[in-house]
């Protein structure tokens, strides 16, 4: 019994990562149809926008879940207004450009920081579970998934902005004509998807080494779910994360996490081929 | 100005001739070797390290008078991390620069793609680096330790304090594998049983679902062979789960990168090591190394792990051997290295074995405490029995190869 809420607390977690790691760039995705490759690169700015934090003795707390988000929104809002913005409605276009920037910050952060590993220290102890132990990190990043996903779909459902996001989304057009700055929406939205890269990447920081490559391991992951999720943001993440999470999960128990990840690629396949719109463009239609 | 035939003929004349008279006058030519360590790319953080000792040998052997009075220059070629780079380098260093000797490659890989291009071109090769054993060449020289060097040593320590029952965690490439196979063979001999070997990339950062299935398996102890900057998360995550300290580790490789420094003391702690170097070992050539190294490069240098030191005394091996021999002529100085040339060097004394190619050295147990490996007891003189098993260069010293050594 133990055993099994260990093994339980390990599947949960591995999908609340999944949706951590994508909703930012669900979000751009969703609202705007643009697939931003430097994705990965933005989590690791947040995560070295923590450690430098940490390391200049700021509290661990505001370390990993304030400091990442402004810094790396701010970094996205540059970027929209710099690159992005010429690029909308061109969707291979602004798949290379971010590709670029992808390869330039992952350049950046080596000649800045050195191609070494830096971490931040856990800051939450374990917790005995009868003779097992699960990490209290863990369950605090279960908690703050589902807290993150619930914030943005009150924001998304219930403020003004949400409103106009949303209208912008089923209909630019219209959307402009009734005299909705669409650009500013757009830029928004673009600035909120990087500060919750920035966000998933801070709060990653503890429990995984950050070193500037690593930002290739999360947008593979990120990517896929976020396609396999389909247009909607909120239900898409959550569905996909669920699904892909409990496949990779179970290949990982079974053999090993190699295999686990092939498993999750494998799955990808599949439900792509089946339904090509991802899972939101066949269930939970047009919910956001 | 006119020329005529007669001054063109001698103005070419002596311009040809005269590279001659400079060079045959200039007794003290520098004597070219080659280093070849990754300085940027990925294995950066490992090769920098690498490249200064191996400057500061150098350094300290021009200070002295060089080498058979020659200076010793170094052409260092970056490889960036690329195996491409490798084999182009290794052709470079051979023919343009004509070196006496190539030092370096990190992984396993870049010294199977530089070993054939400077067995070709004939040129002498040293491979300071540990690694899985098997290495049959000639033209070849490893003084990094080997499984049978280091891992036997670990596991039966572990073993004799913790218990019987063993989880293996390893690096998924030969390295970990032919490790692993290691773990399980000293692992069976000295009665006890591996409960479960799992692969990791270099790029691996989740161990959460493998925390659990190790807490089921219920181990009196774990042998981690990781090797990467993301395993490093493994050591972070298995003591954010509670069980540092619950189910001790000893590893193969920990420290290796100065993994320490990236976790805090209480991640390390306790974790088991056995080396061929230490930075605490207690012995006069070792302390006058570190105060002559930190003098030149700072006090506050990095640790000097043991994988950096090798390429220190990788160096001073060859340097011994090109005296003994008294000539740069490849096949003399490789017969002069197999006479059993002894050196007492920072990690110990070692020697060359003249059958495999590899040494014959000291390996040192350790334990984690508070970020330094701290000695715990010395085990001299340990031969490469491993390579020994497969390899006979007395007998067939035109081998080329590296074995895979089957583990029984």
């Amino acid at each position: 019994m133990d055993y099994a809420i260990v093994v339980g607390v390990d599947f949960v977690y591995a999908i609340a990562t999944l949706a951590l790691i994508s909703l930012g760039l669900a979000i751009v995705f969703g609202m705007m149809r643009i697939i931003n490759l430097a994705h990965g690169e933005f989590m690791v700015m947040g995560s070295y926008a923590a450690t430098v934090a940490v390391h200049h003795g700021v509290n661990v707390w505001i370390s990993i879940l304030i400091v990442p988000p402004i810094v790396v929104g701010l970094i996205g809002m540059a970027v929209e207004r710099l690159l992005v913005r010429h690029l909308y409605g061109r969707m291979v276009e602004t798949m290379l450009a971010t590709w670029g920037l992808s390869l330039f910050v992952v350049g950046l952060l080596t000649t800045v920081f050195g191609d070494t590993t830096e971490g931040v220290p856990t800051p939450l102890r374990g917790i005995a579970v009868g003779a097992y132990q699960v990490s209290g990190y863990s369950l605090f990043v279960i908690g703050l998934t589902v807290v993150t996903m619930l914030g943005i779909y009150a924001l998304l459902r219930s403020t003004r902005f949400g409103l106009l996001a949303r209208g912008t989304m089923q209909n630019a057009d219209m959307a402009a004509a009734l005299g909705t700055d669409t650009s500013k929406v757009y830029a928004v939205t673009f600035t909120l998807g990087a500060a919750l890269a920035g966000f998933a990447g801070g709060v990653l920081a503890p429990v995984s080494g950050v070193f500037p490559s690593i930002g290739g391991s999360y947008i593979g992951r990120a990517f896929i779910t976020v396609i396999g999720g389909g247009a909607s943001p909120l239900f898409g993440t959550a569905s996909a994360s669920t699904l892909f999470g409990i496949i990779n999960q179970i290949a990982t128990f079974a053999s090993n996490p190699v295999y686990g990840e092939v498993a999750l690629l494998l799955s990808a396949i599949v439900l792509i081929r089946a339904m090509p719109q991802g899972i939101t463009g066949r269930f939970f239609r047009g919910r956001l | 100005m006119k020329i005529s035939r007669r001054t063109f003929v001698q103005g070419a004349a002596a311009s040809v001739c005269s590279p001659a008279i400079v060079k045959s006058a200039a007794a003290a030519d520098p004597i070219i070797i080659a280093s070849m360590y990754d300085l940027s790319g990925g294995l950066e953080a490992a090769g920098k390290p690498m490249y200064d000792v191996l400057s500061f040998a150098v350094e300290e052997m021009n200070a002295a008078g060089g080498l058979l009075g020659r200076p010793v220059k170094v052409v260092s070629f970056d490889t960036q991390t690329n195996m491409q780079l490798y084999a182009q380098y290794a052709q470079e260093a051979a023919l343009k620069h004509k070196v006496a000797v190539v030092h370096g490659g990190i992984t396993s890989a870049s010294r199977e793609v530089i070993r054939p291009v400077l067995d070709k071109y004939r040129t002498l090769y040293f491979y300071d680096m540990p690694y899985e054993g098997g290495v049959c060449d000639r033209n070849i020289f490893i003084d990094g330790v080997t499984p049978a060097h280091d891992t036997e040593v670990l596991v039966k320590h572990a073993m004799k304090n913790w218990g019987k029952t063993v989880y293996t965690l390893a690096a998924d490439y030969n390295y970990g594998q032919i490790t692993s196979d290691w773990v399980k063979k000293f692992v069976q001999e000295g009665g006890g049983q591996v409960l479960g070997t799992e692969f990791f990339p270099l790029d691996a950062t989740n161990f959460g679902s493998t925390i659990s299935k190790i807490q089921a398996a219920k181990p009196d102890f774990i042998v981690t062979i990781l090797v990467g900057g993301g395993p490093i998360s493994f050591y972070r995550q298995f003591a954010a789960a509670g069980l540092a300290g619950k189910i001790p580790i000893a590893s193969t490789t920990f420290a290796g990168a100065n993994e320490q420094l990236v976790l805090t003391a209480e991640e390390s702690n306790g974790i088991l090591l056995c080396k061929n170097y230490l930075e605490a070992l207690d012995t006069p050539v070792n302390k006058d190394f570190l105060k002559r190294f930190r003098a030149r490069y700072g006090a506050d240098y990095q640790p000097i792990s043991d994988l950096t030191m090798a390429s220190y005394q990788g160096m001073l091996l060859w340097a011994a051997g090109v005296k003994k021999a008294g000539t740069l002529e490849r096949m003399k100085v490789i017969e002069a290295l197999e006479s059993g040339i002894t050196l007492d060097l920072p990690s110990g004394p070692m020697t060359i074995d003249p059958t495999t190619h590899h040494c014959i050295l000291d390996v040192h147990l350790a334990m984690m405490k508070d970020k330094i490996p701290v000695p715990i007891e010395t085990f001299a003189q340990r031969k490469p029995l491993d390579t020994a098993a497969v390899c006979d260069l007395k007998k067939s010293p035109n081998d080329t190869k590296q074995y895979i050594i089957k583990v029984k």
